[in-house]
């Protein structure tokens, strides 16, 4: 039997150098909202880290600091393993919208040509990578189809492919299941974690549902409402996921305790 | 899977009756005239029937088809030069804030001043020849420009982050992004400017018609006016109707196979 779930503040002990660190950033934007109020997070090679939190609270904002799309107002983004790069320009980062944001003029191979394309890397060159990744998400047999042929769930699987298709050291992710019913999103659950499984990817994955953190991560950051911060931390363990997983008294209690610390999370808000 | 490919085109009796509707009513509408001006016994330099307008266009028709063929020049030139410029412009408004601030409003400007009251000044300062083909152009070009200025701006926010985070560059952007995400737009816009560049063509000769040396279409329609040659005049009308409609047609098919795989406008729904 494991031990009990607890929450504890944000993880400050040092284990691997991670892979990016973003200390007491703050960012407000032209219409003087404030997203973010020093807020820390270290994100370790390897981890699942899922961010929640209401909605509004900054956490799409953290994810496109990380990616290099927006500049912080104060505070630093810190690649300790990397050279002082800014973020954009770089193949090294994957990045999945909300929505599945293909290119509706091009066909599924194209569109997860592009990164590629960009960088420079011809249609013939880059052709065994493309079919690899779309291997991987099973999309090989609809390289050919365009977008608008295909289920939500099948253009998610291809805005996933287009992420990976650079083989990036770090995936982010935001909400990228939230429109999806909720078959396909189990169905895509359960593809992310064998994908990460073989990849060895890590990910931050922005979330608003609880269930869904837990199912995922191992690590599940608690934020509170605007102006974000990073609140407390769920520790998950890592039981296998399979179907009973779900339904499991494991499953439900680290739910109850992440659910927990998001009400605190309000709660906090409301009293400050 | 059952393939994703599958789409129901418009069923043959539908198709079947988008041509015989109207081309009933055509029917129609022809036989009526002619009954009309034969009941009431109308000459032919008041109102011809339908038929004497056929046997005209018949007869004329060394006069009229070479009219028409420099109707037909001007207007395509003045609508390539129309889609060339549209475009350029679009584009160079994209890419520089400065520019279009500095000169979209006189776009607008001259977009609004009716054509008809500049056609003469151009007559003034430029040979005939050109003066038609810029009055053509004057009133093409625009919707080129205001439709592809619009399509460059209606780019997914997402997908332009997703090319700045692999460090697309500006090139690679209006290359790969804002011009396929513009050609729905662009060629909404080429369709109007096909009619408008016909419009701007027939005004121009139409002003010039007095100045004597014109031969196209308009200028044989004013001609066969002063002469009271009803019949000439209403076959000249017919040629530049279908001039028209033939262009509309084009274009649209243009389009059509420019956006089939991709674009909603251009794939039937499903039922």
């Amino acid at each position: 039997m494991s031990e009990a779930p607890t929450t504890r503040p944000p993880e400050r002990t040092v284990r691997a150098a991670p892979l990016v660190s973003l200390r007491r950033v703050n960012k407000t934007f032209a219409n003087r909202v404030v997203a973010l109020n020093g807020f820390d997070l270290d994100v370790f090679p390897g981890q699942f880290l899922s961010l929640i939190g209401p909605s509004g609270c900054g956490k799409s904002t953290v994810l496109r600091l990380i990616a290099g799309l927006m500049m912080p107002s104060s505070g630093a983004i810190i690649w300790p393993q990397g050279d002082d790069r800014p973020a954009g320009a770089t193949r090294e980062i994957g990045f999945v919208f909300q929505e599945p944001t293909l290119m509706p003029w091009a066909t599924v191979f194209d569109n997860v040509h592009l990164p590629l394309r960009l960088a420079g890397i011809s249609h013939a060159e880059a052709k065994p990578q493309v079919m690899e990744t779309l291997d991987r998400v099973g999309l090989s047999d609809f390289a050919a189809a365009y977008p608008r042929e295909l289920s939500g769930g099948m253009k998610m699987r291809v805005s996933i492919a287009r992420a990976l298709v650079t083989r990036p050291k770090l995936l982010l992710m935001d909400e990228p299941f939230a429109a999806l019913d909720e078959i396909t999103r189990f169905k895509l659950n359960d593809d992310l974690l064998a994908l990460r499984e073989s990849l060895g990817k890590t990910i931050v994955f922005v979330t608003h549902s609880v269930f869904e953190s837990v199912y995922l991560s191992n690590r599940v950051v608690v934020m509170t409402p605007r102006p974000g911060r990073a609140l407390t931390e769920v520790a998950i363990d890592p039981a296998p996921r399979d179907g009973r997983f779900r339904t499991s008294a494991r499953y439900l209690e680290l739910c109850r305790v992440t659910s927990d610390a998001l009400a605190r999370a309000m709660a906090d808000d409301r009293a400050a | 899977m059952s393939s994703p490919r599958a789409e129901v085109g418009e069923t043959w009796r539908g198709r079947a009756l988008r041509l015989l509707l109207p081309g009933a009513v055509l029917a129609l509408g022809i036989l009526a005239w002619e009954l009309v001006v034969r009941v009431n016994g109308i000459p032919p330099y008041v109102l011809p029937g339908p038929l004497l307008i056929a046997a005209t266009l018949v007869a004329d028709w060394p006069v009229l088809s070479a009219s028409l063929v420099v109707t037909l020049i001007t207007t395509l030139e003045a609508l390539v030069l129309a889609v060339i410029g549209g475009i350029a412009l679009a584009v160079l408004f994209n890419q520089s804030r400065l520019l279009e601030y500095s000169l979209y409003p006189y776009a607008v400007i001259l977009q609004v001043t009716p054509i008809v009251a500049i056609a003469p000044l151009l007559l003034i300062y430029l040979p005939q020849p050109a003066a038609v083909l810029a009055c053509a152009w004057i009133v093409a070009f625009f919707p080129v420009l205001a439709n592809t200025t619009l399509g460059l701006r209606s780019v997914d926010h997402n997908l332009v982050d997703l090319f700045e985070l692999y460090g697309a560059s500006r090139w690679q952007v209006l290359r790969h992004l804002k011009l396929p995400a513009a050609l729905p737009a662009m060629l909404g816009g080429i369709r109007i400017a096909g009619g408008l560049a016909l419009i701007g063509a027939v005004v121009a000769e139409i002003a010039a018609g007095a100045a004597g040396a014109g031969s196209g279409l308009a200028f044989r329609i004013v001609e066969a006016g002063y002469r009271l040659n009803i019949p000439r005049l209403f076959a000249a009308l017919v040629l530049l109707s279908v001039t028209g409609i033939l262009l509309f047609f084009a274009l649209s098919l243009v389009s059509h196979l420019a956006l089939r795989r991709w674009h909603e406008s251009a794939i039937a729904r499903e039922r």
